[in-house]
C-alpha cells in the first residue's frame, strides 16, 4: 500500500489525519466505493471532510486546493457536486426524489457526480419513507455517482441506509488541535484561541464563533454561571426562561437579516404593484415563505438551546472532575472558583444525576418535540442544588 | 343579529311574491330557517303554489329566462337558489336584471353561504328596491342563552336564565342542536316552565370543557373534579397538548407567584408571575396548600406528560390522568 501525500484540501480538517489518509487514497483510486457515511460529533467537521473529499474526487491532482475544480467544489458551486442541507428540522421527501433524479445524470466534467447530504440524520421520519426513497440509488448508483452522507452517529441513520455505505468515523479534535487551527487559520490570539478551543469541547464552528464574537462569549458565560444559582424554585423557573431568551436573542441575530432579505426578494419578484400584492399567488408564496422561515427559526433555536445544554453539562463534568481530583485542565478553567464552590456543596453522584437530567431533557425535546420552556423548567428543577 | 331573523320570522306572502329575498351570513341554521319561513308563508297563501330549489351553479341564462316567463298554468311559484356564490359569471347580469323587476307571481329566494366569493353580485342586488336582505351573524358566547330563551318562547314555553345557561353548557354552541333541544323540552313539558332540574335530567354532562378548567381543578386539589373535567375535555375533542400546556402555564404562574418577594404591589406581582392582574387573586388562593417542593414535583410530572402525549407513551389519555393524579398528589404532600 502506497501512501498518498495529502493534498491541500485536507488541511482544513482538524485532527483527522487517519481519515484524510483513507480518503486521499480512495480519491486516487484505492478502495473507492459508491457510498460513504461520515460520522462524528457535532463540530468535528463531518461536512467539511465530505466536502474536501468531493473536491479531491473532482480535482485531477487529488485535491490540490488550487485548481478550479477544488475551488468550486469547496465553495459549493461545482456543477457535479450537489450539497443538500436541511434548514428546518427534517429533510423532505420531495427534495429527496429530486436528488434521486439528479444522481442518475452523467457528470458534466466527466469525473464524478457527487451527492452530498449534510444531515442524513434528519431523514428518519417514522415510516422511513424519506430514507427509502434514496435506498435504490444509494445501493446501486450509476457508475460515476458517489453518495456522501453525514450524521452524528451511525445510529442516527436508518439501518437500511447504513448498511449500504462505507463508514468514515471522525474523532473529536483535541483542544490543542483546535487552538492551533484557530491561531493558524484566523490569526486568533493564542490565549483566546486556547479558551475558545477548551470551551467548545472540540466543536470547531463553535470555537470559531467564541473566538470571533464577544456577544457569543457573554451568552456562554451567562449559561455557565447558571448551575450555582439554582438554589430555589423561583431561580429554576427564571433560569429556564433565561435559557430560552438567550436562544431567541442569538437566533434573531442570525435570522432577522436573512428573513428581511428573502421578503425583499419575494417582493421584487412580484413587483411593487398593489394589484400583484393582492393576488392569490403572491399571498400563497408569502405564506409559504413565512412558514419556512418559522420552521428554520425553530430549528436554529433548538440548536442554540442544545448547545447551551452542552455548556451546562461541561460545568457538571468539571465539578465531578474536581470532586474526583482528576488531573488536567477544566473545560471552564476561568470559572474555577464557582466550580470548586459547587463541588463542595454537591456530591459526585448527584452531579451524575444532573448530567442525566440534562440528557433526558435533550432527548425529550429532540425525540418527542416536547415544549422547550416546560422541559427546561423541569430540567432546572432536577439540577437544583 | 339573530333578532333580524325574528323580524322575518313570520313573513307575509306579499313580502315574498314579487320580491327577491336575499339570505346571507355565516349561520347556516338561521339561513335555512329564514328560507323555510318564506316558503311556509307562500304555501299558506296558496296551497297550490309550486316550490322548487336549484343550485346557483346550474343557473344558466336559459334557466333565468324560465324564471320570468309566464307559466301555462299561471300558478304561483317560489324558487330557492342556493350557493349564490357559485353563480356563473355570464348569468350575473340576467339575474340582476330580473331582480330589478321581479314577476308578481314569483318569489325568488337567493341564499349566499357567506365568505368573500360572490360579493360582487350581492352588492349589485342590495342596491335594488325590491330586494330584501336577511343577514345572519355568528352569535357571541353571551347570546346563546338568549337564543335558547327565544326558541322556547316561540314554542310557547318559558325557561329561566340558569336553565338556559345550563342547556348551552350541556349541548354546546351549535344552534341546530340547541333549537332541537329547546323544541324537545317544550314538547315534553308543555305547561310548566323549564327548570334547571329538567335540563339536568335530559342533558347530563358537559359539551365543552376548556383545558384550563382541568388545570384549575387540579391546582385547587380537587382531584375527582379534575379527573372528571379531563374526561369531558378529552371526549369533546380537546387536544391533549392543550391540557399539558394549561397545566404548565398554571404551574408556571404559581411557581413565579410563590417565588416573588413578599409585600409586592399587585400589579408588580402580576408582572413577576407573568399573569394578568385578575389572576393574582386565584393564584393567592391556589398557593395555599402548595409548597416549593410540591410545585417542583408537579412541574416534573407535567413535563413528562408533555413528552408522553407527543409519543413517548402509547396512551395519551392515561398519561394525562396520571399527570392529574401526580399534580394533585404533589399538592397534598405538604
Amino acid at each position: 500500500m502506497t501512501t498518498v501525500a495529502p493534498g491541500a484540501v485536507w488541511r482544513t480538517l482538524v485532527g483527522q489525519h487517519h481519515v484524510a489518509d483513507t480518503l486521499a487514497r480512495a480519491a486516487a483510486g484505492q478502495g473507492m466505493t459508491h457510498a460513504w457515511l461520515f460520522t462524528g460529533p457535532p463540530g468535528s467537521g463531518r461536512s467539511n471532510a465530505a466536502l474536501a473529499f468531493a473536491a479531491a474526487l473532482q480535482c485531477p491532482q487529488g485535491g490540490c486546493g488550487e485548481c478550479h475544480a477544488c475551488h468550486t467544489a469547496l465553495a459549493g458551486t461545482h456543477p457535479d457536486v450537489s450539497v443538500t442541507r436541511s434548514e428546518t428540522s427534517m429533510l423532505y421527501i420531495k427534495d429527496m426524489r429530486e436528488l434521486v433524479v439528479r444522481s442518475a445524470l452523467v457528470p458534466v466534467e466527466k469525473r464524478w457526480q457527487v451527492m452530498l447530504i449534510e444531515d442524513a440524520d434528519r431523514l428518519g421520519d417514522a415510516g422511513g419513507r424519506t430514507a427509502n426513497t434514496l435506498l435504490k440509488s444509494i445501493e446501486e448508483p450509476t457508475p460515476k455517482t458517489v453518495w456522501l452522507l453525514c450524521a452524528p452517529t451511525l445510529e442516527d441513520v436508518p439501518q437500511t441506509i447504513r448498511s449500504r455505505c462505507r463508514h468514515v468515523a471522525l474523532s473529536t479534535p483535541t483542544a490543542e488541535q483546535v487552538a492551533a487551527f484557530l491561531v493558524e487559520k484566523d490569526g486568533t490570539a493564542p490565549p483566546l484561541a486556547a479558551f475558545a478551543a477548551r470551551a467548545s469541547q472540540g466543536h470547531i464552528g463553535r470555537a470559531r464563533a467564541l473566538a470571533r464574537d464577544e456577544a457569543t462569549r457573554n451568552r456562554r458565560r451567562e449559561v455557565v454561571a447558571l448551575p450555582g444559582r439554582l438554589t430555589s424554585l423561583g431561580a429554576c423557573m427564571n433560569a429556564a426562561a433565561n435559557l430560552i431568551d438567550i436562544a431567541k436573542d442569538e437566533t434573531e441575530a442570525i435570522t432577522d437579516a436573512a428573513n428581511a432579505r428573502e421578503l425583499a426578494e419575494l417582493d421584487a419578484t412580484y413587483g411593487d404593484d398593489r394589484k400583484a400584492k393582492a393576488s392569490r399567488t403572491y399571498r400563497a408564496a408569502l405564506r409559504e415563505l413565512t412558514h419556512s422561515q418559522k420552521q428554520r427559526q425553530k430549528r436554529r433555536e433548538m440548536d442554540v438551546i442544545d448547545r447551551s445544554l452542552m455548556d451546562l453539562t461541561s460545568v457538571y463534568r468539571d465539578v465531578i472532575a474536581v470532586q474526583a481530583g482528576a488531573p488536567g485542565a477544566l473545560v471552564n478553567e476561568e470559572s474555577r472558583t464557582d466550580v470548586a464552590d459547587l463541588a463542595r456543596r454537591t456530591s459526585p453522584e448527584s452531579n451524575l444525576r444532573r448530567i442525566d437530567a440534562i440528557f433526558f431533557a435533550r432527548n425529550q425535546m429532540s425525540e418527542f418535540n416536547a415544549t422547550p420552556l416546560l422541559t427546561l423548567e423541569a430540567m432546572m428543577i432536577a439540577l437544583r442544588v | 343579529m339573530w333578532q333580524a331573523d325574528r323580524t322575518m320570522a313570520n313573513p307575509k306572502a306579499s313580502d315574498i311574491l314579487g320580491h327577491v329575498l336575499l339570505v346571507t351570513g355565516p349561520e347556516e341554521f338561521l339561513n335555512q330557517r329564514t328560507v323555510s319561513s318564506a316558503l311556509a308563508a307562500v304555501r299558506a297563501a296558496d296551497p297550490e303554489s309550486e316550490q322548487s330549489e336549484t343550485m346557483a351553479a346550474s343557473l344558466t341564462i336559459a334557466a333565468l329566462g324560465d324564471l320570468a316567463a309566464p307559466s301555462l298554468f299561471s300558478s304561483i311559484r317560489c324558487v330557492v337558489v342556493r350557493e349564490l356564490e357559485d353563480l356563473p359569471d355570464e348569468s350575473v347580469d340576467g339575474l340582476v336584471e330580473y331582480a330589478a323587476a321581479p314577476s308578481d307571481e314569483v318569489g325568488l329566494v337567493l341564499v349566499h353561504s357567506g365568505g368573500q366569493k360572490g360579493t360582487g353580485v350581492l352588492n349589485k342586488l342590495r342596491k335594488l328596491p325590491l330586494v330584501t336582505e336577511v343577514k345572519s351573524a355568528t352569535l357571541k358566547p353571551s347570546e346563546f342563552g338568549r337564543f335558547v330563551a327565544g326558541e322556547v318562547r316561540s314554542h310557547g314555553g318559558r325557561i329561566d336564565d340558569e336553565a338556559s345557561a345550563l342547556l348551552v353548557q350541556a349541548v354546546g354552541q351549535d344552534l341546530r342542536a340547541l333549537a332541537g333541544a329547546a323544541h324537545q323540552l317544550t314538547s315534553d313539558f308543555p305547561d310548566e316552565p323549564i327548570s334547571e332540574s329538567v335540563v339536568k335530567r335530559y342533558f347530563a354532562g358537559r359539551a365543552e370543557v376548556k383545558s384550563f378548567a382541568v388545570a384549575d381543578a387540579a391546582l385547587y386539589g380537587r382531584t375527582a373534579a379534575a379527573l372528571e373535567e379531563l374526561r369531558w375535555a378529552l371526549d369533546s375533542g380537546t387536544a391533549t397538548v392543550l391540557v399539558t400546556s394549561a397545566f404548565a402555564n398554571g404551574l408556571r404562574g404559581l411557581a413565579r407567584f410563590m417565588a416573588a418577594p413578599r409585600g409586592m404591589r399587585e400589579a408588580d406581582l402580576a408582572r413577576e408571575a407573568g399573569v394578568p392582574p385578575w389572576k393574582i387573586r386565584v393564584l393567592r388562593e391556589q398557593s395555599r396548600g402548595w409548597d416549593d417542593r410540591g410545585v417542583a414535583e408537579a412541574i416534573t410530572a407535567v413535563a413528562q406528560a408533555d413528552a408522553d402525549v407527543k409519543g413517548a407513551s402509547s396512551d395519551a389519555a392515561y398519561a394525562l390522568e396520571r399527570m392529574v393524579l401526580r399534580v394533585a398528589g404533589a399538592r397534598s404532600g405538604r
